[in-house]
């Protein structure tokens, strides 16, 4: 109890005024800030009806709690990476490709009970009502939009509006309140064509018929969108696949999705991977492991590859700006589109978003949200000299 | 400009030596003239416009940009250009029926003749037109800052290699070309015949030395070999010619051909006389030949100032002759173009210019002695800039590249110490999984007792069997992470000695240890070796002041001092 005292009064001094979080903005003093809209005197609050707690993003009326870090009794989830879809709650509901893959991560009792919805589906919970949107970041991926009387928040959790062969598109929600992500909220990142990126790797391939290509990309999602890449632009040869990935991947297989043929790389002789092409956890990509290539060239699949220190940092050789998130362009055009008067930006370039939102007339602020990154920084590190 | 740009990025990550040729290959394969010939100047820094200043990119993005989202977005990528390349507002597609793509070409032809003030205009059409790599691309080349770690040797390797030549032969008649090289491409192609080197004075390949190992005097005779000290400078080619008016024209090359006469302007008056000197750079003050370490305060100036050549007067050591006024001596034995050295020398009469002694000796034992103690063999004063003895083939011509058994270089022994492994760091490229860089240190006395203070930095000497052990040790022995970098346990009883060989030692304030040596590397593992019974501090104290030859590092500590 102290401890938390002590952690909710350090965080107040050291925010500065303009990032003050919406949990302290919500309390009963502090609501002349949302008095003077009049739409809002008659229907709820927006943080009355979604509130950022420590546990993640709790929804009161409902009772229930949307991607939380820490076990709560019913947990609303919006994709299967790891920040998102943790083990240990007590009922969860999730499509059903978000609950299979938590089931294939963290085992068949990975919470108490569960409850499939699809995307279109709409679940009254407690005074609230909850339908599932796609999302287009991974497969099964959802935004959940929670309406209360009548307004209406959207929290979209991770997601992207370029073209991806591995899930449904993304679908506009229009809303009241848009809880966006951030993580590629700079101008910088601008993720261009993916396709093009692939037939970067092709090329080198083409370049380097000596040499193994290793492409780190997250197990989740990005591996899998890579390879139907790969077989769009006319790859057909088998593709090489690291311990780690196969699971998922199978399970992509096992829903549908095109992949061509694919190999384990374990057992396979150094000489016969000369030419060929290996998907691998990033984190594999620069270890031991990577000794039974023949002079890998290692590439990364990811949206921080657009930045040079970021790429180089990772000794990539070859970065690939392939990304499962929204850009600046995609972020910026899908916030406008929903119509909302209010966002909220959480995980990631929160400062420049608020800005940009602000500067076109909308109410915007950071949501103080922690545990949500990188699904690779989530991911437990490879045993150092296991696969030597 | 895309097909470049996408070759200069490629390029920017690549670690590996012959993946860099061969992705320079490619393009010049499969790029048409003359965009491939404009890309060789790029590379070569041969392409002479008038660079942007980073304050014109800076306001062009102003105009354009939210200030506030600038700021943030230059503050996470770290780099005007590459900041300006991804930010950039795609245009309003005013561009009507698909102009034809923007060429490398254009771009070079365009900044070669634009007024100042056109410029910015200009840049704006084309960052417009651009995607994200062209932009960057672009950029870097405006300002005149590629810095993608390619050397004007490496590109010229790349086109050799389009035509199977030596690059040799392109160093031969470089200075006689221009960009966009349209002759050079032809010959390489097998369209046309070599291009001739009209330049009057001209590079020629240089010849280099084998070391000398122990069992390889067995079968060498003394008499067929001069000996000459191996002076610790900078190998240089000094050249002068009459070009078609008649007037002497010098120039100063590197030992690969790279033009360094801009450095040396202080030396270009002494060279009055047409011929081709090959010979070392050296600091003469009083007579007396200045260490290596002086000597680095001449290079890599981008100014050299009317003080820095009085405080570090330059001099050429000469110890071969190539051509003599019309004629090409390369052919000769050395003796004869010794002999002929010896007389240009003399006709030149130039305080700046001597003779390299040779060094008498009758048998391998007397020469072995000579190197030992090169003060008493004749070099006197001079022995600290002495890095060990020259062996020349009286008979030998002059021969470009490493020909074997003509030239030998006999080093002294280097200085050798036992450090203790402290920190370990992955490699680049194809060591990335390995841990291949090295932090060592050697005992010095602390306020707890006896404690390793880092004292330099190896990664390579060893080994690939070596490397594998080091790794391995490093794997088992880490006591902490931080990112790439493992702390290796370095105790009395617990860590790994390493012997380490290193060339020289300086002084130096930025290392904690206060000395920072030359060239160290890994020259054996000491796994007999207990980590306390490692070399200590005191050890390399008394090296330095065996080495310090003139208290003139404090120099070069407050140059580059922050």
């Amino acid at each position: 109890m102290h401890g938390s005292r002590l952690r909710q009064w350090l965080r107040r001094a050291f925010t500065p005024p303009g990032r003050r979080s919406l949990a302290e903005t919500a309390s009963p003093r502090m609501t002349g800030e949302y008095r003077g809209t009049g739409a809002y005197m008659t229907t709820m609050r927006p943080q009355d009806i979604l509130l950022p707690v420590a546990a993640g993003l709790c929804c009161k009326p409902g009772g229930f709690h949307i991607d939380p870090v820490r076990p709560v009794e019913r947990a609303v989830i919006t994709h299967g990476h790891s920040d998102h879809a943790r083990a240990g709650h007590g009922a969860v509901l999730a499509t059903q490709e978000t609950l299979d893959m938590m089931r294939l991560r963290y085992g068949e009792n990975f919470a108490g009970s569960t409850q499939v919805i699809r995307y279109g589906e709409e679940i009254r919970l407690g005074d609230v009502s909850v339908k599932f949107h796609p999302a287009g970041h991974v497969l099964g991926s959802a935004q959940i939009a929670v309406t209360c009387k009548d307004t209406c928040i959207v929290a979209s959790g991770d997601y992207k509006d370029a073209h991806d062969p591995t899930c449904t598109p993304f679908e506009l929600v229009p809303c009241d309140v848009f809880i966006t992500e951030a993580t590629f909220g700079l101008p910088v990142f601008r993720h261009g064509n993916a396709s093009d990126e692939v037939k970067k790797l092709l090329a080198s391939v083409a370049l380097f018929p000596e040499r193994a290509h290793l492409v780190g990309a997250y197990s989740l999602g990005k591996a899998q969108r890579v390879i139907a890449l790969l077989r769009q632009a006319g790859y057909d040869e088998p593709i090489y696949l690291h311990g780690a990935m196969e699971t998922i991947t199978h399970y992509y297989q096992s829903r549908g999705i095109e992949l061509g043929e694919l190999r384990p790389v374990t057992g396979v002789k150094k000489a016969a991977l000369a030419g060929t092409i290996t998907l691998a956890p990033p984190s594999a990509t620069s270890d031991l492991w990577t000794r039974r290539f023949p002079d890998p060239v290692t590439a990364f699949a990811s949206g921080w590859m657009r930045v040079r220190a970021r790429a180089r940092q990772r000794g990539v050789e070859l970065p690939l700006v392939i990304s499962d998130h929204a850009d600046w362009d995609g972020l910026t055009a899908t916030i406008a589109a929903t119509g909302a008067g209010e966002i909220w930006v959480t995980h990631g370039q929160e400062d420049a978003l608020v800005h940009w939102c602000r500067g076109r007339g909308l109410r915007a602020q950071p949501l103080d949200l922690v545990g949500y990154g990188d699904e690779e920084e989530s991911e437990t590190p490879l045993a150092d000299e296991a696969e030597a | 400009m895309n097909r470049f740009a996408e070759l200069l990025d490629r390029l920017a990550y690549e670690p590996g030596r012959t993946n860099k040729l061969r992705l320079i290959t490619r393009y010049f394969h499969e790029v048409g003239d003359p965009d491939r010939g404009y890309a060789l100047a790029a590379l070569t820094g041969a392409l002479s416009f008038k660079h942007a200043k980073p304050a014109l990119i800076r306001d062009l993005i102003a105009a354009r940009t939210d200030p506030v989202l600038f700021g943030l977005s230059y503050d996470y990528v770290g780099d005007l250009s590459e900041t300006v390349a991804l930010m950039w507002p795609k245009a309003a597609m005013a561009a009507h029926n698909n102009p034809p793509p923007l060429t490398l070409t254009e771009v070079v032809t365009t900044l070669r003749t634009l007024g100042k003030t056109e410029l910015p205009r200009q840049l704006e059409r084309w960052l417009d037109e651009l995607d994200e790599t062209g932009r960057w691309a672009l950029l870097k080349l405006v300002t005149g800052a590629l810095r993608i770690g390619i050397s004007a040797r490496l590109a010229k390797t790349a086109a050799a290699a389009l035509g199977d030549k030596d690059p040799h032969e392109i160093e031969l008649i470089w200075p006689g070309l221009s960009p966009p090289y349209l002759d050079l491409f032809a010959w390489l192609e097998g369209r046309a015949e070599k291009p001739v080197n009209r330049d009057p004075a001209p590079f020629r390949p240089v010849m280099l030395a084998h070391a000398i190992e122990e069992t390889d005097f067995a079968a060498l005779d003394p008499a067929d070999y001069i000996a000459e000290w191996k002076w610790d400078g900078i190998r240089v080619q000094a050249v002068a010619g009459r070009d078609e008016r008649g007037h002497i024209a010098v120039r100063l090359y590197s030992r690969t051909g790279e033009d360094i006469t801009g450095s040396f302007p202080d030396l270009v008056p002494s060279l009055r006389l047409p011929g081709a000197i090959d010979g070392e750079l050296l600091i003469l003050r009083e007579g007396r030949v200045q260490s290596f370490n002086v000597l680095q305060q001449r290079l890599n100036r981008k100014v050299v100032s009317p003080k820095l050549i009085k405080d570090f007067p330059i001099h050429l050591r000469a110890y071969d002759l190539l051509g003599d006024d019309e004629n090409d001596l390369r052919e000769l034995p050395f003796v004869e173009r010794r002999e002929r050295l010896e007389t240009f020398i003399g006709k030149l009469d130039d305080p700046r210019i001597d003779l390299s002694p040779t060094v008498p000796f009758a048998s391998w034992e007397a020469l072995t002695a000579a190197r030992a103690d090169p003060a008493s063999a004749g070099a006197g004063e001079d022995a600290d800039a002495i890095e060990g003895v020259m062996l020349k083939r009286r008979d030998a011509p002059y021969l470009p590249g490493r020909p074997k058994g003509q030239w030998w270089k006999w080093k002294r022994d280097p200085h050798i110490i036992d450090a203790v492994l402290m920190y370990a760091q992955r490699g680049h490229g194809k060591r990335s999984s390995y841990y291949s860089d090295y932090t060592f240190g050697v005992w010095t006395e602390g306020e707890t007792g006896d404690e390793l203070v880092p004292v330099g930095k190896a990664y390579f000497g060893f080994t690939d069997d070596e490397l594998l052990q080091i790794d391995r040790f490093v794997r088992r022995n880490t006591t902490e992470k931080f990112g790439p970098v493992r702390h290796v346990v370095h105790e009395g009883d617990k860590g790994l000695v390493l012997e380490v060989a290193f060339e020289g030692l300086q002084r130096s304030p930025r290392h904690k240890s206060g000395v920072a040596m030359r060239f160290p590397r890994i020259s054996r593992l000491r796994w007999d070796k207990p980590p306390r019974e490692a070399d200590r501090l005191e050890t390399l104290e008394k090296m330095l002041k065996a080495d310090e030859s003139l208290p003139t590092i404090k120099v070069a500590a407050s140059a580059k001092g922050h």
